[in-house]
């Protein structure tokens, strides 16, 4: 048992889903050439003057309900100041003084222990452009390039208490807090393309202690897995420090994901932003009236649909909550129950195959070709027998590959099941001629060897025997 | 020649009658404008050709018989603090010297609409970062009453109107670089209310004083150019949502029962010459039926700090962006942080270094609360005076600078010494409300000009006031010494 406690909180920062940017015009679009998505507000050219889009304020606010906040009736935009190339104005628009969302939590489970996480607020900002160095760092490169097409885009910053203790608690914090975001359409939450990022602050303090540790900055993690690893590889190292009698420095530290340690990148002696309320931009007044309305406008959230999996379907707890942490897999789930209601096949077939195969080519379900549709009919040829399980999955393949109709696969392929007892009689003849020894240790009573036969035949036939027929047609030829 | 003292709407109705053409006047003018500047240096850019070029598309489309606005075909001029498309937009300052906005400010957009005819952009104190008229990142101005003596305030575009280089001016206004150098140029210069004309493409200095307004020859001048760039504009979240009026009909010769309210405080910094001309204008609003009162608004004298304060704090934001890594000046260096203090360096000038200084300092954490919370404390203190003082007058009549042309107190006696030629100036824009500087008379042959302030929103009140008084005296209407 260590004798240290970690503390570590989380800011995530989240690209709203909007089609323009937040002061102007500009497509938020991912992907597009360098600097193609401009206009004189978001590169902050001399006398631009930029408006709100409403949508954002609209999207803040519902991620603020479904993180269970309070949301501010009157808050307003600051300006935070400081130098940076992909910076255009020489600041930052931020609510620093009054968020938009504050007050909230959200829960999560660890090791079958369910843990209420508090939020301390959601802010709504801009996020700047893009640096892109020809090598190494801004100061050593010999030249910088920057992508404007991301200045502008708007952003909330989620910040919660400093009450995860582990990697772990941390990794399922961002797979709730991703899974009501994509619920609630707030954001794509995709970490790969940037629209979700996230920085730990982290100290580690005696157990039994209530003073907080010296914290330090993880940034440059790609993956929830990432944060996980890179928050307990500095909570080992922040307690190294400590047990070898040094003091932990208060520092942002990057982490480095093929050497698996975090590396010191600055002494961070809090900046002084010099923040003060932003004049050109218009506060957010909600009335209460339309903070109700949007309230009614929440989808059912990740928690509440994986109760409803469990008590209608008869799902086990663990497959709901695998099924639920995302939008998309819950609805496939729901559509493929509507044409096939048999919901424990379904979900075998998902966390099975499907899952496999989205975490081996690295894909996101809306990428793969497979439709609810396509797994019902799919289910449906080997509930008829038509087809065996282990078939199945490699039909699965090819509709997760190329989209066809089972069925046609199953022709195209010549996959359906031998159920001819004539074709399958003679296979079974040559297959008995061909293993005397395994046909003396059945009869001899070693009922394993009934199972190497079986696996003959269906070699004999490229798989397409059904095996539960092959099994009883062998049984009863051998004991004549 | 005549042509260069008449106002947009004669020349106007002249060129409605083909009297002459639009090419014409524009020649005219940029004939005066060589003539003169060499003396007056109003402007930054002359844009000959363009102008030339937008002169004869008005006269084609008159030719046509298109209907058009009296500003079409009429030479004006935009301070350099307004971005105008495809024309050089510098603050008078190194560090944007060659800034081209490939877009116009709303107001701009809205006059080359009604086909006015851009002479070219005037010059100003750099970023309107005054008070020292001398310190104009380029060169300054000069009033056409003496040439020896700076126009006040930050604009070239009042001197231009006075001289007769442009029919009508457009400028900006965040501690009463409209209505001082007005004053001191003979002309009129109105600061709307705030948000009453979009600053899209206004260059910020300080973005809760900032407006735009006109610096023009008489009354029903400006009648017809707020007419034209007032009103909503949906790309500036400060501009106000509120249609605006025909101003057209306020143009009325009474002033009976207005009543009419004299700060003492303003008076009381006054340079004692300027203040008579006061007390000898509420004697003729009197006469013409108008009750003027003396009235006490004893926060007048915290109004300047508070500005220097908020000025300063909202100056050193907005002026963050000139880094030199998108556009204007960039002096290289072997990093980018050295880049970026030696573009700084180099491209500001010690005033706009001076505030920038000073804007920091008030927002940074350790001073936050002592200076710039206790501005906006002032502030709004000033604005509740002035909401009490309306309930009971109309509209305030004040000294429209509190000293006298080439008076200014001087650089050496301070940055702050300087400002307070602008104390009657500055409460408004604190206020955000409009005010407008009226000519009236000489001082020892120089201009004097007085200043009505009215409530939120009632620019008409200070056109009915000066369109009374100026059919009624001829102090309104000065001729400049530099003789058209
Ligand atoms: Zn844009």
């Amino acid at each position: 048992m260590s004798r240290y406690e970690a503390v570590i909180g989380l800011e995530v920062h989240v690209e709203l889903k909007t089609e323009t940017k937040i002061f102007c015009g500009c497509s938020t679009e991912f992907g597009q050439a360098p600097n193609t998505q401009v206009c004189p507000v978001c590169l902050g050219l001399p006398g631009s003057t930029g408006v709100l889009n409403k949508k954002v304020a609209e999207l803040a606010a519902r991620a603020g309900l479904a993180l269970n906040c309070k949301i501010g009736a009157y808050t307003w935009f600051d300006r935070k100041n400081y130098y940076y190339p992909d910076l255009p104005k020489g600041f930052q628009i931020s609510q620093v003084f009054r968020p938009i969302a504050y007050q909230g939590y959200l829960d999560i489970e660890v090791d079958g222990r369910e843990k209420r996480i508090n939020i301390t607020r959601a802010h709504i900002e801009e996020d700047p452009g893009k640096l892109i160095h020809a090598s190494g760092s801004i100061m050593t490169s010999r030249s910088s390039f920057v992508d404007y097409n991301r200045s502008g885009m708007p952003l909330i910053e989620i910040v919660s208490e400093p009450e995860l203790r582990s990697g772990a608690e941390a990794k399922a914090y961002l797979e709730k807090l991703k899974a009501i975001l994509e619920y609630t359409g707030v954001s794509d939450v995709k970490m790969e393309q940037g629209s979700l990022r996230c920085d730990a602050n982290v100290s580690v303090r005696p157990v039994g202690t209530a003073a907080l540790g010296t914290k330090t900055e993880i940034k440059n993690m790609n993956s929830f897995r990432a944060v996980q690893r890179a928050i307990e590889c500095e909570v080992d190292r922040q307690i190294d420090v400590l047990e070898e009698g040094d003091s932990v420095v208060q520092e942002t530290r990057a982490w480095d994901e093929n050497k698996g340690i975090t590396m010191s990148m600055r002494n961070k002696e809090n900046p002084d932003y010099r923040c003060f309320i932003e004049q050109e931009v218009s506060p957010i007044e909600l009335s209460d009236e339309w903070i109700k309305d949007l309230r009614a406008t929440i989808p059912e959230l990740p928690d509440a649909r994986r109760k409803r999996l469990v008590a209608e379907h008869g799902l086990p707890d663990y497959d709901a909550g695998v099924i639920t942490s995302s939008l998309a897999l819950a609805e496939f789930f729901d559509a493929t129950l509507e044409k096939f209601p048999e919901a424990k096949k379904i979900s075998n077939w998902i966390m099975g195959e499907l899952l496999r195969l989205l975490n081996a080519r690295g894909m996101e379900l809306s990428q793969s070709k497979i439709t609810p549709a396509g797994l019902a009919s799919l289910l449906e040829l080997i509930e008829k027998g038509s087809i065996s399980n282990k078939i199945g999955k490699e039909v699965f393949e090819t509709m997760f590959e190329e989209g066809q109709e089972p069925a046609q696969i199953v022709k195209e392929k010549g996959l359906s099941q031998i159920s001819d007892e004539g074709q399958l009689t003679r296979i079974i003849a040559e297959v008995i001629a061909k293993n005397p020894k395994s046909v003396e240790d059945f009869q001899a009573g070693k009922e394993k060897a009934i199972g190497f036969l079986v696996g003959q035949v269906m070699k004999a036939t490229r798989g397409q025997a059904n095996p539960g027929v092959v099994n009883t047609m062998l049984r009863e030829k051998l004991a004549e | 020649m005549k042509l260069l003292t008449l106002s947009v709407h004669q020349l106007g109705e002249l060129m409605e009658r083909k009297e002459f053409s639009s090419e014409e006047l524009t020649r005219v003018h940029l004939e005066r404008i060589s003539q003169v500047e060499d003396e007056i240096k109003a402007f930054v850019t002359v844009t000959e050709e363009a102008a030339l070029a937008q002169a004869r598309a008005v006269d084609q489309k008159r030719a046509r018989g298109e209907e058009l606005s009296l500003l079409a075909g009429i030479p004006m001029a935009i301070t350099d603090n307004i971005c105008t498309d495809g024309v050089k937009t510098t603050c008078a300052s190194r560090i944007l010297y060659n800034f081209v906005p490939p877009y116009d400010a709303e107001a701009a957009a809205r006059l080359k609409g009604a086909g006015a005819v851009l002479m070219g952009k005037c010059s100003m104190d750099e970023f309107s970062i005054g008070p020292a008229e001398e310190k104009s990142g380029f060169f300054s101005a000069r009033t056409p009453f003496a040439p020896e003596a700076a126009p006040g305030g930050s604009s070239g575009g009042a001197a231009a109107v006075a001289a007769g280089e442009a029919a009508f001016t457009l400028g900006s206004d965040t501690a009463g670089s409209l209505r001082q150098p007005a004053a001191f140029c003979g002309v009129i210069g109105l600061k709307p209310t705030y948000g009453r004309v979009s600053r899209y493409g206004l260059i910020s200095y300080a973005s809760s004083l900032d407006q735009i307004g006109p610096f023009a020859r008489d009354m029903a001048d400006l009648a017809l150019i707020l007419n034209t760039i007032c009103g909503h504009d949906a790309k500036d979240s400060t501009s106000a949502a509120v249609a605006g009026p025909d101003f057209k009909k306020s143009l009325i010769n009474d002033v009976k029962g207005l009543k009419i309210g004299l700060p003492k405080e303003y008076l009381a910094n006054t340079e004692p010459r300027a203040a008579v001309k006061i007390w000898e204008a509420a004697a003729q609003l009197e006469e013409l039926g108008a009750v003027c009162e003396e009235v006490s608004m004893p926060h007048t004298e915290y109004a300047l700090p508070a500005h220097y304060i908020i000025s300063s704090a909202e100056a050193s934001s907005n002026l963050a962006r000139y880094d030199g890594v998108r556009y204007g000046l960039r002096v290289d260096a072997d990093d980018v942080l050295n880049m970026f203090s030696k573009t700084r360096g180099q491209g500001f000038g010690d005033q706009v270094k001076t505030r920038i200084m000073l804007g920091t300092h008030v927002l940074s954490a350790a001073n936050y609360d002592d200076y710039y919370v206790k501005a906006l404390q002032v502030r709004t203190l000033i604005k509740q005076e002035f909401a009490r003082t309306f309930e009971k007058f109309d509209c305030l009549l004040t000294p429209a600078s509190s000293t006298i042309a080439g008076q200014s107190r001087k650089e050496t006696d301070g940055p702050l010494a300087a400002y307070w030629s602008k104390a009657c100036n500055i409460p408004v824009n604190l206020a955000g409300v409009p005010a407008m500087s009226l000519p009236f008379g000489l001082v020892e042959g120089l201009p004097v000009g007085l200043q009505f302030i009215a409530p939120h929103f009632g620019e008409e009140i200070l056109l009915r006031v000066g369109y009374t008084l100026q059919q009624n005296t001829e102090q309104t209407r000065l001729k400049p010494g530099l003789a058209c």
